[in-house]
């Protein structure tokens, strides 16, 4: 038995303008949560539809579950989907909605409340889809995507237009299927989320996969910071030039001096800044987050 | 497939959906039926374009569903709406992607929602036939029209003859209007489209030159749910007809099996 959930090789996206998607390589291991994560247009929903079915590679290939997505039939009875939002009939009611889903894929109706009640919309199922809101719709689609009770849950932004206590609410979600063995392969703008939630990573930059492994695996291989500000701004570039004659990279961004180097060297920073008479007004050794190795990976700020 | 026919269904029974099609489809079998009846003595004609029905027609075997027959376009042009906009507005909602995700058999989805479609259509077609010839019994004593030859053999022969020409006729606009849909992957594009051409554009072109409607695809189904018109024959309409849907069909069902989703 695979102990791979989806495994993708040399997968590839060509349109007439370039690369959607190039030469990607990842493996995502069976019940783990995975973080897909990219600037926007990096080719994360093309993945997802690629793996789907919903539309064909131009060259490589991928597995779901050990089955080619050449055929999809064999694998999507497992999985489950909520692909670039929630996509509902607006004059239907959310229940009604489900419904019509599970009457397609052979699920028992029965189902539905129960998911209507998991994701937090009771009272709210008789309702047209219209009148949700965005969480509400969102939620909605969670719903959608558990209806198989999948062994490969795939959500693109599943908390966009949640409020804070509606990400919880799917943070603890998701953990509490990965507990269960079910293997969430989740892409979010929500880097701090995912930090906390994800095991795994696969990090894409204009079509391409820049890093694909356990998340531990990717922090540990990012430098640790050191965050300075000082008392008078113009003394920024000297802090700079302290850093470098020490053999550490250094850069200001928004009046914060970003240091790269251990937690330790931060009192002989002090130390030497005091001694060239800056006022150090912040002096803060930062462990590297998934936001932080984001933007290095990905050269992307917006 | 049984399971993509009940999930349509349950998309085409909804109340404002099917009671506003229904009162569609009544609202305009009801007027054709009624002026068929309350002109038969005006000059400007009591049935389409201005052509006089008189009572020695409607007292024939048929003439029960002589309005029925008449008004079997335009409930094609309805029924070319619903399914318009029931296959474009997967793609415009996104949906698509959610019924490809729980069945990715394309053809089979394809062939599940025509056929739910299809018996839609003949809800539509039955509503309106008893409708019809409800109308034209409580109307015929008002016209004068005798009803002794309606409700013979051969009279029940027309009614189920009418009753299958207008079920093919609809079913082949409905089938137009689904490709539309998956051509235009947009309500509105296809309905306007579709509409315009069966209702403007053709009897332009027919105005102009006649000849061309006796190769019209919305005057061949027209003139299917007739039984035939003075101009074009039953049989030549049937058989260009079909062939002009299954030509789109074949069109529409690569398409749609081969293209990416991206929507």
């Amino acid at each position: 038995m695979t102990t791979i959930a989806i495994s993708v090789k040399d997968l590839s996206k060509k349109y007439d303008s370039g690369f959607a998607v190039s030469h990607a390589n990842f493996e995502v291991p069976l019940g783990t949560i995975c973080g897909f994560v990219g600037p926007n247009g990096a080719g994360k929903t093309t993945t997802i539809r690629m793996l789907l079915g919903l539309i064909s590679p131009t060259g490589g290939t991928a597995e779901i579950l050990g089955q080619s997505i050449n055929h999809p039939d064999k694998y999507l009875s497992q999985v489950g989907a909520m692909i670039e939002g929630p996509a509902f009939y607006p004059a239907l009611s959310g229940s009604e909605n489900l419904k019509v889903l599970a009457t397609l894929g052979g699920f028992p109706i029965a189902r539905v409340e129960e998911l209507i009640r998991t994701v937090g919309l009771e009272g709210r199922g008789q309702s047209k889809y219209k009148t949700y809101s965005l969480g509400m719709k969102q939620r909605l689609g969670i719903a959608a995507a558990l209806l198989p009770n999948p062994k490969i849950l795939i959500l693109d932004e599943p908390t966009n237009g949640l409020d804070p206590e509606g990400i919880q609410e799917v943070r603890d979600l998701l953990k509490k299927l990965a507990s269960q063995g079910t293997t969430v392969f989740v892409s979010s703008h929500l880097l701090s989320e995912l930090e906390l939630i994800s095991e795994y990573i696969v990090m894409l930059r204009k079509g391409e996969v820049v890093f694909a492994g356990p998340l531990q695996e990717l922090m540990q291989a990012q430098q640790p910071l050191i965050l300075v500000k000082t008392q008078n701004s113009a003394d920024l570039q000297k802090v700079i030039e302290i850093a470098e004659q020490d053999g550490h990279k250094a850069s200001i961004r928004s009046e914060v001096a970003h240091i790269e180097g251990p937690e330790e060297w931060a009192g002989t920073l002090n130390k030497k800044a005091f001694e060239a008479g800056i006022v150090l007004t912040q002096l803060a050794p930062q462990l590297p987050n998934l936001e932080e190795t984001f933007f290095e990976m990905t050269g992307d700020r917006s | 497939m049984i399971r993509v026919i009940l999930a349509e269904w349950r998309k085409l029974r909804r109340p404002t959906l099917f009671l506003g099609t229904i009162g569609a489809a009544l609202f305009f079998t009801g007027l054709t039926s009624i002026f068929l009846y309350l002109m038969i003595d005006s000059e400007r004609g009591n049935s389409d374009r201005g052509r006089q029905v008189s009572r020695e027609v409607l007292e024939l075997a048929g003439g029960s569903v002589f309005g029925f027959a008449s008004v079997g376009g335009l409930l094609g042009v309805i029924a070319l709406c619903v399914f318009a906009a029931q296959t474009a507005q997967e793609y415009t909602y996104g949906t698509l992607r959610n019924l490809l995700v729980r069945q990715p058999g394309r053809l089979r989805i394809l062939a599940g929602k025509l056929i739910a479609m299809k018996l839609f259509a003949l809800v539509l077609v039955i509503i309106s036939a008893i409708v019809s010839i409800g109308i034209s019994v409580a109307l015929s004593g008002r016209a004068k029209v005798t009803t002794d030859l309606w409700f013979t053999t051969s009279g029940f022969h027309a009614i189920g003859q009418t009753l299958l020409n207008v079920s093919i006729s609809v079913i082949y606009f409905g089938i137009v209007g689904m490709v539309l849909g998956l051509l235009f992957r947009s309500p509105i594009s296809s309905i306007s489209i579709g509409v315009l051409w069966l209702l403007i554009i053709e009897n332009l072109i027919g105005a102009v030159k006649p000849v061309t409607l006796d190769w019209m695809p919305g005057n061949q189904l027209s003139v299917i749910a007739q039984g035939g018109s003075p101009d074009v024959s039953y049989s030549h309409a049937l058989i260009l007809g079909t062939l002009y849907v299954f030509v789109g069909s074949i069109v529409a069902a690569t398409l749609f099996s081969r293209r990416d989703v991206a929507n």
